[in-house]
């Protein structure tokens, strides 16, 4: 039996009859049709599909979409506003810190998330709080650098 | 600046990025068509077994469940096996037996991703296990069952036995030395596992007789050949096949084989003639897609006293799965595994692979590199180590006294190779500045006597990329040129299309950069394509570090051809001999007369508008690019480790890089690809490794077990370089993506070796666990007690 749920998704409110077994990320991808947040795995370690609900940063193939039925969403899509390039985004171009792309719009989920929390996290920081998201291309060195790039706009930013 | 040239040497930010980083990439899955279909894939439990049944009447019964294919239906149009990369067969779906666990059984179409699923797991089978052969030693044992029954004739499990070298001279070498250093090594199977698991998009238009395919593969063109040749008995023919490559994420070879999903999915699309999805998941992909490495190594080097290496000796068994489905270039079984005599001046060597079948899946591909380097570099760079520990000399000054010098390039190796160019001692020499190496020997000493573990491990590799020579290289029989395709439009902006396909390595930006290199148009004026077989000049795809060395080159070539016929219009508009014209990158101006100038926008305005009578209107140019050599790009890397005692675990303090690719096109992008390597070099080194147990189960076939480096364990990697082009590249480049990958296991092998080396280790085998080095320790009696 389907069941209604509704999501603000990137400040859009949706509403969708979805079986209860249908994963966050499938109603994401595939009804919302926002296919930048990826799947990487099957038993929650890459970090490809984090997305942020409800202010966190969680895992979307680890979540079903009912549990989030009422919740609020932030995908990738959601990051840049009015054509501006958020600051994560912006350090990642900047930095070179992406290749093929594939884990980049989760890795900067939990960049966003993580800059939430810490306006000025150390490289340490930076490494733990993405330590859910596998990267096979850059080593990580770029990605820690577009991370620190995007708090220290952010902090010039408020100024 | 809009009209900035940036070409080569530039670190231009990747025109590719702005997708990418706002969610607008297009990779496999996510493409999306009106009434597509699904397949899920019913896999094997058993790595050998007889199939006595499939019932697929529960799964049918599902509603959403369009069909279940089986080889039986595949049997009808004889689909039901293939042919792999190496000339060997392969299984889309069984009908008598299957040969490994996880192997695919049979295909489940539904309206839905989740309803195939369901059909899956109500597709009945019943088996008879049959013996499993797992370790390829015991394979080769007269009296071990005989896995390839389909072969008639087959007696053994042999796949082929491979040598290279002068057998005879080596063992005279060998009887004649002062000294001889003998080291048995494992490298395990392990699984690039690109961040993207392979699938397909599979769309038959029954009306037309059209086949679109957009699949996550590295090599469109080959692929197009290969489902023509396959498939041309049931009416597939290569004008109406269509390979889209859509962007991919991340391939290291994991994404060249053609996999039995791939198939079904086709296959299905036909028989229905609707679009049928087929992606992956990770498990199926860790546990069913093509593996690498598993090569069962013993090697000896012959010295003199002082330590002057003179004969190399190595045998190899090789296994490869099931079938042999690795994608090396046809005339080569073991890849380039004839690189062995690495970076030193051998003067002879020989080597002899056997290849093997077991109950495991089949492969053989590379992991981030060029057909079988890294095996043959961690072989040659492991066995100086060993010959130092034996001598106990410096593996520093060990490697500096048996370098090939830099005055002896061009260089013909023992094993046949010619070697375009190298400056090893420099590389080395500056590695050893940059970390401090005298510094470091001095604290291990002190460190010793504390009874602190620290190592220093150097790796002095020299890779062979950039396949190939058509004399010597092809894929199935095609040659392993590759291709470029320009057109400038009459405002001057161009379009420039190739046969090679990124997936990451950044072409969109990096081809740019050679043509504005090469004719003066800005990088931001020129849109790279790849990937569609419909629009890309043929080429055999990106893999083996070959996209720079041909694909780059045949950008080169195809922009001189341009530029010849550019000058031909300067001269037609400025009134004067194309002998007395001048190219100045972007324009053409009379000698003597700067003032007098076309520019390429210019000209390229003329070709279209007002170009001389009898020219052919357009400026375009098509370049298929042969290399006359493979390219060698080397370097040094010197890693520094400390080992906790009381755990085992191999922490890397410092690691630093020198690569030398010969000239760089975009310096940002070089470092990244140095960067990403060094990660893949890391992760086999401490903690990738597949096994299997005795009845073929395999160990570590998800990323809970399959461990994957993340930014906490992966160090920060320190690089540098030093630049020695290639003579025979039209660029002097020599390509960069693999380096790393080749040459930082040993380097972290080394380290760990040199930190227990005063105990009387010499060599360890990957990857160097917690668990695998606190057992060293705890036999050498050095664990810390908790």
């Amino acid at each position: 039996m389907n069941h209604r749920i509704q999501m603000t998704v990137n400040g859009v409110k949706n509403e969708a009859d979805v079986q209860p077994r249908m994963l966050l990320v499938h109603f994401v991808r595939e009804v919302l049709n926002l296919t930048g947040t990826h799947i990487g795995c099957d038993t929650t370690n890459c970090g490809a599909c984090t997305i942020v609900l409800n202010g966190r940063a969680v895992k979307s193939c680890t979540v079903l979409a009912v549990q989030a039925d009422g919740g609020d969403v932030l995908t990738v899509e959601g990051l840049a506003k009015n054509g501006t390039l958020h600051p994560i985004q912006e350090g990642f171009w900047e930095k070179h810190g992406l290749q093929c792309g594939f884990c980049t719009p989760g890795m900067m989920m939990s960049a966003y998330t993580l800059l939430k929390n810490n306006s000025h996290p150390s490289e340490e920081e930076i490494r733990w709080g993405i330590s859910g998201n596998l990267c096979r291309c850059t080593g990580y060195v770029n990605i820690v650098k577009a991370i620190r790039y995007a708090a220290e706009k952010i902090a010039t930013e408020k100024k | 600046m809009a009209t900035e040239i940036q070409g080569m040497g530039h670190s231009v930010k990747r025109k590719e990025d702005p997708r990418f980083i706002q969610g607008k990439g297009n990779y496999v899955d996510d493409v999306k068509l009106p009434g597509m279909l699904y397949l899920d894939i019913v896999r094997s439990p058993y790595a050998h077994a007889k199939i006595k049944k499939i019932d697929t009447s529960k799964a049918t019964a599902i509603p959403g469940v369009l069909a279940v294919v089986t080889g039986e239906m595949l049997k009808q149009y004889n689909l039901h096996w293939m042919p792999t990369l190496m000339s060997d067969t392969q299984m889309v779906l069984p009908v008598e037996k299957v040969m490994y666990q996880s192997q695919e059984v049979a295909g489940v179409i539904a309206t839905d991703r989740y309803i195939a699923a369901d059909g899956a797991a109500a597709v009945e089978v019943e088996y008879e296990p049959l013996p499993v052969v797992v370790d390829p030693k015991k394979a080769l044992e007269l009296g071990a069952p005989i896995l390839r029954t389909d072969k008639k004739d087959k007696k053994d499990n042999l796949i082929f036995h491979w040598e290279v070298g002068n057998k005879a001279a080596t063992e005279t070498a060998f009887k004649e030395a002062d000294v001889t250093v003998k080291q048995d090594m494992y490298l395990p199977r392990i699984h690039v596992c690109s961040i993207e698991t392979c699938g397909c998009v599979a769309s038959f238009d029954k009306i037309s007789g059209k086949l679109t395919v957009w699949m996550t593969t590295q090599a469109p063109h080959a692929i197009r050949t290969v489902f023509a040749l396959v498939a041309g008995h049931v009416g597939l023919s290569e004008q109406k096949i269509q390979i889209i490559s859509p962007d991919i994420g991340g391939g290291f070879g994991g994404k060249v084989p053609v996999y039995p999903g791939y198939v079904i999915a086709v296959a299905a699309s036909v028989l229905i003639g609707k679009p049928v999805k087929w992606i992956e998941d990770r498990m199926e992909n860790i546990q069913a897609d093509s593996f690498a490495r598993d090569y069962h190594i013993t090697a000896e080097i012959a010295a003199k006293k002082d330590g002057t290496m003179q004969a190399l000796r190595i045998k190899t068994i090789a296994d490869h799965g099931y079938a042999d489905a690795a994608a090396n270039p046809s005339k080569f079984p073991a890849g380039l595994f004839s690189i062995a005599t690495g970076s030193y001046d051998f003067k002879t060597a020989f080597a002899e692979v056997d290849g093997v079948y077991t109950n495991k899946p089949p492969g053989g591909i590379a992991y981030r590199c060029s057909f079988r380097v890294t095996e043959a570099v961690h072989t040659i760079e492991r066995m100086v180590d060993v010959l130092a520990h034996d001598l106990k000399m410096d593996p520093a000054e060990l490697r500096m006294k048996n370098f090939i010098p830099a005055n002896k390039f061009p260089y013909k190796s023992a094993l046949g190779w010619e070697y375009d160019s190298g400056n090893y001692e420099a590389a080395l020499q500056k590695a050893k500045v940059i970390i401090g190496y005298d510094a470091l020997r001095k604290e291990q000493a002190e460190k010793r006597k504390k009874g602190e573990l620290m190592g220093i491990g150097i790796s002095s590799f020299t890779e062979i990329v950039g396949a190939g020579p058509s004399h010597t290289f092809d894929i199935l029989g095609i040659k392993m040129f590759d291709s470029c395709e320009i057109r400038i439009h009459p405002t001057g902006k161009a379009v420039a299309r190739f046969g090679t396909k990124s997936q990451g390595q950044g072409h969109e930006t990096t081809y740019a950069q050679i043509v504005a290199e090469e004719l003066g148009i800005p990088v931001d004026d020129i849109q790279v394509e790849e990937g569609d077989t419909d629009t890309a000049p043929y080429g055999l795809g990106t893999y083996a570090s070959r996209s720079t060395p041909t694909a780059g080159a045949a950008g080169a070539m195809a922009s001189r051809k341009i530029r010849d016929k550019a000058k031909k219009i300067a001269a037609y508009l400025l009134e004067c001999s194309e002998a007395d014209l001048v190219w100045e990158r972007g324009k053409f101006y009379v000698q003597g007369a700067p003032q007098k100038a076309k520019t390429i926008q210019e000209i390229a305005f003329a070709a279209y508008t007002n170009h001389p009578q009898g020219m052919e209107a357009g400026l375009e140019a098509v370049s298929y690019y042969d290399p006359p050599n493979l390219t060698f790009p080397f370097g040094s890397y010197i890693c520094v480790v400390d080992i906790d005692r009381g755990t085992g675990e191999v922490k890397v303090r410092r690691f630093v890089a020198v690569d030398d690719c010969g000239n760089i096109i975009n310096p940002m992008i070089v470092e990244g690809q140095i960067h990403g390597g060094l990660t893949m070099g890391l992760a086999p080194a401490l903690y990738e490794a597949i096994n299997y147990d005795e009845e073929g189960n395999i160990q570590g076939g998800s990323f809970m077990d399959y461990l994957l480096p993340t930014a906490v364990e992966t160090p920060k990697w320190e690089t540098d370089k030093t630049c020695t082009p290639s003579p025979h590249h039209p660029l002097g480049a020599k390509g960069v993506g693999e380096s790393a990958t080749v040459g930082a296991p040993p380097a972290i092998v080394n380290a760990v070796v040199d930190a227990l080396a005063h105990l009387g280790v010499r060599h360890i085998d990957i990857p160097m666990t917690p668990w695998k080095v606190w057992q060293i320790l705890k036999e050498k009696g050095v664990a810390a007690e908790r």
